[in-house]
């Protein structure tokens, strides 16, 4: 197991390092000029390049991307062009509210989508099934941006249920920043709710047909035992598998969810910078995606034997 | 009034044939009213047309009895409908299941709760695909004996523990606590049983218990359940496809065909006087039974067919072969799967590689095929191996061996239409145009027995013989000279099976063939093979004339597994 952990992290480090020559590369593809951004348009050739300088731009793109490599090691991803902030202090105020709403709206998801997803199969062929069958054909169709608005006009506006918009720190106010962040959790959990449900549903026929869970009420066992130990329980393998492939898509979903919601998260940094070329920023934005992405595959990895007894290694010996 | 007659005619055969048996064993309530009372039993899938028709019989306490029939015979939908646990949207469309005075027919699901382990214990088909897989073994008998009203935890796992051990798994203590793909096919169907008994039922259903497991295990498997039902004086209703397995193990055999009762009768009444036609067809074609009553080798080929051909010349040498495999995770440890392996086949003769699983059969058969490359030794086709030429000459190899799978589901692609599958080898080797290969496929279906017309079909569209038919017809497309069949009858009913073993027997004769009949069924061996090499662990324990080898054997393994052939007790 440590082993497979080991070449696990040397494949990570790996992915990190391409990821960073493709987001460098990239970046600087960008139609636009930081300097001139920064400069200001009325500069002289003189000032632009004197900010060129400053900010290493001058130098040939190798040596720009070994220096970039070598501080990105030490964790330093240098300083906002726009405002000249260390990114590492952007990133340390923004990526806690991301973080709070993606985990806020995975918990929201996998509970819809699994309580959803087991109606479903539960009463196939009559009205709870379309309901929910409405419901992921809903999450799976609308735009986030456009249930988002629904839901501030309705929710926020007209009923009042819920804060439109704002953000209160999830670690001082537990209860308070919770409640500012359903709303838009939900909005951004309700596709990957949708997938969970499918799956979920799918999943269930299957297993509930098979020989095990036939064998399991030949033993007269009650309904819920048979539905939760021997029907969940191991449709939950394929669910895992599928919530980890999506997980990566609820980062990229935050960016639009906390646009409408304004809050002050990492998608907020990352549009900003894109459009402003805050090159520093952009770069150690898409680098933490990147890891995020890693960090829950290992995780979905790991989860995956915990729950499916069989690919477990070492078990046994 | 079809459907009167029906009655009367089951109803008297049964009660004529239970006449003459000997009620039940040992005493038990032969006077009493009987444990099961089915009468006129129909179940419909949806609003279709019934599956089952009037089945009507009775189960005295303490009785075994077994339902015998192919699939689709409606034995296992009649043990479903005893159970309530139909599969899909089947239900009970007519008739009573009268259980110890209860209707189970019009049972609530929470009454059947209360029946369901605690009455009737079932022991059910495949060991691989009825055990949760992700959750321990332990736990899964727990279940069955809180289900069952025991609420003290250090309670049910000491009867747990005790369940596993009366069920025949050594060091149960600590097999508890495993989970099931840890345990051998064998060892899950004793989990099984042990589940199965968990509640100390009055009934136990056993459903092709042992059809899985090799012959062997079966037989030690089927004795622990013996002894275990005659402890407990459970009733057996023991649901098989294997004629001589049931006149072994039960006191009454009912044959079913196409959802009705057929016949019933002693297992000497059916075996050696069979009243309906059904049942003599069966009786004729069942491997086990005609391997315990047949003594007159007639069916075995004459070696006439060699000298049809080049003369005794052997097309197949395999010299010393040996086959390892690495072990997971064991830096260097290695398995040998095939060690040192020596036997030769004459062309036009067939030849059985016998043995149970893991004795290497397969792995040889897949080395002598080329898609595997042998470890040390070598398997010769004509003097030359598959794996150590190259080029035009492995081509050449490659088309005078052809295999035949066991799995003719698995083994044809579904969405390949049957011409399509059957002339893929020709297109591959590029002979002949379209207009031959066309002609060719017709000649080939013609050649087993198939209409022309199932050319443009698909496999999902034919029944498991008739794919077999195809895989074979694909085999011969190349006219190749060996035929390797892996298991090639193992999934058919016995009807079936006895077609096909006919029809390649058939084709041996006309074109000159020769078999490499891989195999775990030595019934099936004493129908077709004229020369036998007996496999285990890798090695070969005993090869020689089927007839040397059945009637005098030297090995000891032999013996055992002559032995364990279901039926033998009917041999004269």
């Amino acid at each position: 197991m440590l082993r497979y952990v080991g070449t696990r992290l040397w494949q990570s480090v790996l992915t990190l390092v391409l990821a960073s020559l493709v987001v460098f590369i990239g970046v600087r593809q960008l139609p636009g000029d930081p300097a001139l951004a920064m400069a200001g348009e009325e500069a002289t050739p003189e000032q632009l390049a004197a900010v060129r300088s400053s900010l290493g731009l001058d130098k040939s793109l190798p040596e720009q991307y070994l220096a970039f490599l070598g501080r990105m090691f030490r964790g330093d991803f240098g300083n906002s062009t726009r405002t000249g902030t260390p990114v590492t202090d952007l990133i340390a105020t923004t990526l806690p509210v991301t973080l709070w709403l993606a985990a806020y709206a995975i918990v929201v998801a996998i509970i819809v989508g699994i309580a959803f997803g087991v109606i479903a199969e539960r009463f196939r062929g009559r009205w709870p099934e379309w309901l929910t069958n409405a419901f992921a054909l809903i999450g799976l169709s609308v735009p986030n941006f456009w249930l988002g608005i629904l839901a501030i006009l309705y929710l926020a506006v007209t009923l009042g249920l819920f804060p439109a918009s704002g953000y209160v720190d999830v670690s001082r106010e537990p209860v308070r920043g919770l409640y500012y962040l359903t709303l838009p959790a939900i909005i951004l959990g309700t596709s990957l709710a949708a997938v969970i449900m499918r799956q979920t549903r799918a999943s269930m026929i299957e297993t509930m047909s098979t020989d095990y869970v036939r064998t399991a009420n030949a033993k007269g066992l009650g309904a819920g035992r048979v539905l939760f130990r021997y029907g969940l329980r191991n449709s939950l393998i394929v669910v895992v598998t599928i919530v980890g492939l999506q997980l990566g898509g609820l980062i990229s979903g935050a960016v639009v969810t906390e646009r409408i919601f304004a809050l002050p998260g990492f998608g907020k940094l990352t549009l900003d910078a894109v459009f402003t070329r805050d090159y520093p920023v952009i770069q150690a934005v898409v680098l933490i995606i990147t890891l995020s992405y890693i960090v829950i595959n290992l995780a979905v990895d790991v989860l995956y034997s915990v729950i499916n007894p069989r690919i477990r290694v070492g078990g046994n010996n | 009034m079809q459907q009167d007659a029906d009655i009367t005619v089951t109803a008297t055969n049964g009660s004529d044939r239970r006449r003459s048996n000997p009620a039940g064993r040992s005493g038990h309530g032969d006077a009493g009213d009987p444990l099961l009372q089915v009468r006129n039993l129909e179940v419909r899938f949806g609003d279709g047309d019934p599956v089952l028709h009037q089945v009507s019989f009775d189960l005295q306490r303490g009785e075994r009895v077994a339902i015998v029939g192919q699939s689709g015979s409606g034995k296992s939908t009649t043990i479903g409908a005893i159970l309530r646990l139909l599969p899909g949207n089947g239900r009970i469309s007519g008739g009573s299941i009268l259980l110890g005075g209860k209707d189970l027919a019009t049972a609530s699901d929470g009454e059947m709760r209360g029946i369901r382990g605690k009455k009737i214990g079932l022991v059910p088909q495949d060991p691989m695909s009825n055990l949760n897989p992700s959750m321990k073994v332990g736990a899964q008998i727990a279940d069955a004996l809180a289900a069952n009203g025991m609420r003290n935890r250090s309670a049910i796992r000491k009867r747990a523990v005790e369940l596993l051990t009366e069920a025949g798994i050594p060091d149960a203590g600590r097999r508890y606590g495993q989970y099931p793909h840890e345990f051998s096919g064998g060892m899950r169907q004793r989990v099984l049983i042990a589940i199965a008994l968990a509640g100390s039922p009055d009934l136990l259903i056993a459903d092709e218990p042992t059809s899985a497991l090799d012959v062997t295990v079966q037989r030690q498997i089927l004795n622990h359940l013996q002894t275990l039902v005659d402890a407990h004086g459970t009733s057996l209703l023991f649901i098989t496809h294997d004629l001589g397995l049931a006149a072994d193990r039960t006191d009454r055999i009912i044959v079913m065909a196409e959802g009705r009762i057929v016949e019933v009768g002693t297992p000497r009444q059916i075996l050696l006087d069979p009243q309906e036609e059904y049942t003599r067809r069966l009786v004729a074609a069942a491997p086990s039974a005609v391997a315990a009553l047949d003594t007159d080798p007639g069916r075995v080929l004459e070696p006439a067919a060699v000298t049809a051909t080049a003369g005794p010349e052997d097309i197949l040498v395999v010299r010393n072969l040996v086959k390892e495999f690495a072990l997971r995770g064991q830096r260097g440890g290695t398995v040998k799967a095939v060690n040192d392996v020596s036997f030769a086949v004459q062309r036009g003769t067939t030849t059985a590689v016998v043995g149970e699983s893991g004795s290497g059969k397969t792995t040889v058969a897949r080395i002598i095929l080329g898609l595997e490359q042998a470890t040390g030794g070598e398997a010769l086709i004509d003097g030359r191996s598959i794996t150590g030429s190259n080029g035009a000459q492995r081509r050449m190899l490659r088309r005078k061996v052809q295999p035949v799978f066991q799995d003719p589901y698995g083994s044809l692609d579904p969405t390949y239409s049957i011409e399509r599958l059957i002339d893929e080898p020709l297109r591959i080797f590029k002979v002949g145009n379209r207009a031959s290969r066309q002609q060719r496929v017709a000649q080939l279906l013609d050649a087993v027995a198939l209409p022309r017309t199932v050319a443009q079909r698909r496999p999902n569209e034919l029944s498991g013989g008739q794919r077999q038919r195809v895989a074979i017809a694909r085999a011969l497309a190349l006219e190749p000279e060996l035929l390797i069949c892996d298991e090639a009858v193992s999934a058919l009913d016995v009807l079936v099976q006895d077609q096909i073993l006919e029809l390649l027997a058939d084709l041996q004769q006309r074109l000159g063939l020769t078999y490499l009949f891989i195999t775990h069924d030595l019934a099936v061996v004493r129908q077709i093979a004229t020369n036998v090499v007996v496999m285990k662990s890798g090695s070969v324990v005993e090869a020689g004339s089927v007839d040397k080898v059945f009637l005098a054997p030297d090995a000891d393994y032999t013996k055992e597994l002559l032995g364990a052939i279901p039926g033998a007790a009917f041999a004269r």
